[in-house]
């Protein structure tokens, strides 16, 4: 069992097809690690006969007649139905939901302790957060939980967990994946894609759940959809060091794995020069005012009339919705709500909303500059590697600066892969933990991104394992 | 004081009456059972989005032509945000700073601008007040939610209570021309709230408005503003001042009472709808909105008072309605040599009184046939019948249908042609009625009614006017 589950999912769809694997060993394998969650990742797990490649679904996704939350108590016991599109779409490439997984309330976290159903663990540090907002979906994935997870990005959801449990993490272009079933948090912003354990699982998912979806009206597809990355070596591929990020507060350690890197790119024949992304240091101002006034408005439908949660104690219209708001959402949603409440108020629109969707304009342009000399621009994923369980939970600043790396690409609206590329020591000290390396390249290059992704991944050959000295 | 001056501006809901939503799949209804007619999207359900319905992008230019609006090349879509049980997503999607068409003009009345929008579910408040207030519950059908709405704004060019509903009219006539919407106001698929301020007579400066709503006829419409302009005119010739808000107009007793301000003190936070990209109508769909456009009934209007040389009361009475207009140029087609303007007056006169006669209805539903109208009034014309006779035909013909010609020969109503025949009637008139020919004689032309009177009744109507008086004032002057 054990050996089936060291397979990459690539490698295992190649065994069932040609008939070396049993489709139902291998599912039931992973059901088994599965059951073995002592990390919070999973919120609910199958117990349907097997019949496809396990997946693990993060808890954002609608799954017809199956508990979907969002990680909130205003969705508990809520049965969507209906499926996801991206779900529906894995489905048909032959994957089968081996569960669900915990997560951010609404994904606005970037530590995972903003589940209404408890944190998640760090597989490599039990005492450490996976990241957020997939934060199940990344240390399932990181532990040995499932072979491969979906989950969503909108400022870096998927990338900063997958850095911080050492696995692949994929937030395509805005628009390659449909985002009809997908609980909104941020509509212009968010994005489904693969946490995995290599590239080649990425680009295999990624195929899978890309596509136009006639049921949401900014989905547009990959052409040609995407094939799985052989490519060797990086000549005459060009890699951006934006100046403006590489110097802000990094983890010592974090710099180092980070220089090494470029250092494997030139090693490969890549070139790498600094290049200027004068607006990206507003990435995060003007992302917690979009991203909260776009959640301001699309989580007002949680109001206990239709469906999911209502407060027992019922007065009048308004204090049912009151009284069931203040029950359902946690901390950190209503934090965000009043933000983006603030920010659209008559009187205050154009100085909040409408100047961050200037400073969008000229992020995205900035990656437009930038992609016109250059096929890549690189950052370190994340600026520290995974922290402690509550350390940062009483400073949302400094959780918000989780996203400096992660948020510019979200804003652009371009793909970015996050690959580990190595161990560090924390600051303070500690058994060594995963960080992430941040490839970004222009919209829709998404294969050209995950052909530069997989001969890195060769070069680096990360294959440190969850274990050491606190983990499991 | 200087005279107050009315100033009114309309804003219309159009329910357009595509085969399903707005930004759904489910089917339009009216009358079914509540909540049938739903689906994850039209409820809210978590993680759904919109699709537009190109039939209502469709329609929304089609009107657009109409009203002859520039287009905007790519117009957006808006989230207006807030908290009502009728409204599942707590927004409503609609068009807020670059609407589909503005600019346009219909008859005398200038149009701000056209949106496409999303229809709220309908709301049922259980109690007495019938409204959430006080209501002891409430329930919604969600069937009604997200029916595509066009939105009309007119600029504030309307001076009167009554051309208000005369325009409002109009716009109901066009639109329903056009085939994209039932504008019925009873039925709730044409809305029409007003936005009324009075100032001096001659002032070119708005004054303080106020927006009535509930007016759901042409009638409460006129009689609601009306009521509000007596209103603002009696408070400010008092001295004091206008106050801007929203009220309610009760048809039961033709008041208006404020909304609390509860329901009105919204700040929608208008944004971009992320989930929508921008409307951009192709060429195509631009011509084809403009190549549908049927023959409107100001354009109809118009060519009934040029070409057709109607009476400009007549041209507007058969232009407005489309299925009037067709039965009048049906008879018209049909009735050869006979002037527009003959057969105008038959069909909004004598036909339209038979019809009144007969309890009511209209012409294209009724048994007169155009063609037996069209020869009713060719015989008429050319004197084969009295005008008198020809009344009692199309009698007839409102109450069993049939040929005119059949009517005149079964019931003897020819016109005397044989002028030995009415002359000797005259003869008998002329002497049976001395009095009135000594009247006539001395100068009281008036009294030559007796005389023709008693030949009428003597061929029972079968004589031709004209003919009578001048045989009689031949007999006279002997």
């Amino acid at each position: 069992m054990a050996e089936l589950r060291e397979l990459s999912v690539a490698a295992a769809a190649a065994g069932i097809a040609n008939g070396d694997i049993s489709r139902a060993e291998y599912f039931e394998a992973w059901r088994e690690a599965a059951a073995g969650d002592e990390l919070g990742a999973y919120l609910w797990r199958s117990d349907a006969a097997p019949a496809g490649l396990p997946i693990a679904v993060k808890d954002i996704f609608c799954t017809k007649g199956v508990p979907t939350t969002a990680g909130s108590r205003i969705l508990e016991g809520y049965l969507p139905p209906y499926t996801a599109t991206a779900v529906r779409h894995l489905g048909e490439a032959g994957f089968q939901v081996l569960g669900k997984t915990n997560m951010d309330e609404f994904a606005m976290g970037s530590s995972n302790e903003n589940s209404a159903f408890g944190p998640v663990r760090n597989p490599w540090d039990r005492e450490r957060v996976p990241g957020g907002s997939s934060g199940g979906s990344a240390a399932a994935v990181g532990g040995g939980l499932a072979p491969c997870a979906i989950g969503t990005d909108t400022g870096g959801s998927i990338r900063q967990p997958a850095a911080l449990c050492g696995i692949v993490g994929l937030k395509p272009t805005y628009g390659a994946v449909s985002r009809y079933g997908m609980i909104a948090f941020a509509s212009s912003l968010d994005q489904c894609g693969p946490l995995t354990r290599d590239v080649t699982d990425a680009a295999l998912l990624l195929d899978a759940l890309q596509g136009r979806d006639p049921c949401d009206s900014t989905s547009v597809g990959i052409e040609g959809g995407v094939g799985l990355p052989s490519r060797e070596g990086l000549e005459g591929l060009r890699f951006a060091v934006p100046a403006e990020l590489a110097h802000d507060a990094i983890e010592p350690g974090v710099r180092a794995v980070f220089e090494s890197t470029l250092k494997k790119i030139e090693g490969l024949g890549g070139e790498i020069a600094e290049v200027s992304l004068p607006h990206a240091e507003h990435g995060i101002s003007a992302y917690y005012v979009i991203a909260p006034a776009e959640a301001s408005s699309n989580l007002a439908r949680y109001d206990g009339v239709r469906y999911g949660m209502r407060a027992e104690e019922l007065g009048d219209l308004i204090s049912m919705y009151e009284t069931t708001r203040a029950e359902g959402f946690g901390d950190e949603v209503k934090r965000r709500i009043m933000l983006g409440t603030y920010a659209l108020s008559s009187g205050y629109y154009e100085a909040y909303y409408g100047r961050a969707q200037k400073v969008r304009t000229k992020i995205a342009g900035d990656y437009a500059t930038a992609f016109s000399s250059f096929d890549f621009v690189v950052t370190p994923t994340s600026p520290s590697v995974a922290f402690g369980l509550g350390e940062k939970v009483d400073d949302p600043l400094s959780m918000y600066m989780n996203d400096f790396f992660t948020v510019p690409m979200s804003l652009a609206g371009i793909p970015a892969i996050s690959i580990p590329a190595g161990l560090a020591e924390p600051e303070g000290g500690g058994a060594q933990l995963p960080v992430g390396f941040q490839i970004a390249g222009p919209a829709f290059a998404e294969q050209p991104l995950l052909e530069a992704a997989y001969a890195l991944e060769q070069e680096i050959g990360f294959d440190a394992r969850p274990g050491g000295a606190s983990g499991a | 004081m200087p005279e107050l001056e009315a100033v009114i501006g309309l804003e219309i809901h159009v329910q357009l009456a595509t085969r399903t939503k707005m930004f759904c799949g489910c089917e339009l209804s009216f009358g079914d059972e509540p909540n049938v007619h739903t689906c994850p999207v039209c409820l809210a359900h978590p993680g759904v989005l919109p699709v537009p319905n190109e039939e209502a992008i469709r329609c929304a230019l089609k009107i657009a032509a109409a009203l002859e609006c520039d287009v905007a090349p790519r117009s957006i879509f808006h989230r207006k945000n807030y908290f009502y049980p009728d409204n599942p997503k707590a927004y409503q999607i609609s068009q807020y700073d670059i609407p589909l068409a503005s600019g346009g003009r219909l008859g005398e009345v200038r149009i701000h601008r056209a949106h496409l929008e999303e229809d709220a579910a309908k709301m049922i408040h259980l109690g007495e007040s019938g409204r959430i207030h006080g209501s002891g519950a409430s329930l919604v059908d969600f069937n009604r939610g997200g029916t595509p709405l066009v939105e009309i704004v007119t600029e504030p060019d309307l001076r009167s209570a009554a051309d208000a509903a005369t325009w409002a009219r109009l716009l109901r006539t066009t639109v329903r021309q056009l085939d994209v919407s039932d504008v019925n106001m009873e039925e709730g698929s044409l809305r029409v709230d007003a936005n009324v301020s009075v100032r001096p007579a001659g002032s070119e400066e708005l004054g303080t408005k106020t927006e009535l709503k509930n007016m759901n006829s042409f009638r409460f419409l006129e009689r609601g503003i009306e009521a509000e302009l007596q209103r603002q005119r009696e408070l400010i010739e008092a001295g004091g001042k206008v106050a801007q808000e929203t009220l309610h107009f009760h048809p039961e007793d033709g008041t208006l009472t404020p909304l609390r301000s509860k329901e009105e003190a919204h700040d929608y936070r208008y944004f971009p709808e992320p989930d929508l990209v921008p409307l951009a109508p192709t060429e195509t769909m631009l011509r084809e909105s403009r190549e549908s456009l049927p023959e409107l009934p100001e354009a109809r209007m118009r060519r009934y008072e040029e070409e057709l040389k109607l009476s400009a009361e007549n041209a507007a009475q058969l232009a407005a309605d489309p299925d009037d207009a067709a039965y009048f140029e049906a008879v018209s087609g049909s009735a050869g040599g006979v002037e527009p303007q003959v057969t105008a007056n038959w069909v909004t006169g004598e036909l339209a009184a038979a019809l009144r006669q007969a309890g009511g209805g209209r012409p294209g539903d009724s048994r007169v046939e155009p063609e037996a109208l069209a020869s009713l009034v060719a015989m008429v014309q050319e004197k084969k019948i009295s005008h008198g006779s020809g009344k009692q035909v199309l009698a007839t013909l409102v109450a069993e249908g049939g040929d005119p010609a059949a009517i005149v020969e079964r019931e003897g109503l020819a016109q005397i042609s044989d002028s030995g025949e009415l002359e000797a009637i005259v003869t008998a008139a002329v002497e049976a009625n001395s009095e009135a020919v000594e009247q006539v004689r001395s100068g009281n032309e008036k009294a030559i009614g007796a005389i023709v009177g008693a030949v009428m009744r003597a061929t029972k109507g079968r004589a031709d006017g004209g003919e009578v008086n001048r045989l009689i004032r031949e007999k006279l002057s002997e």
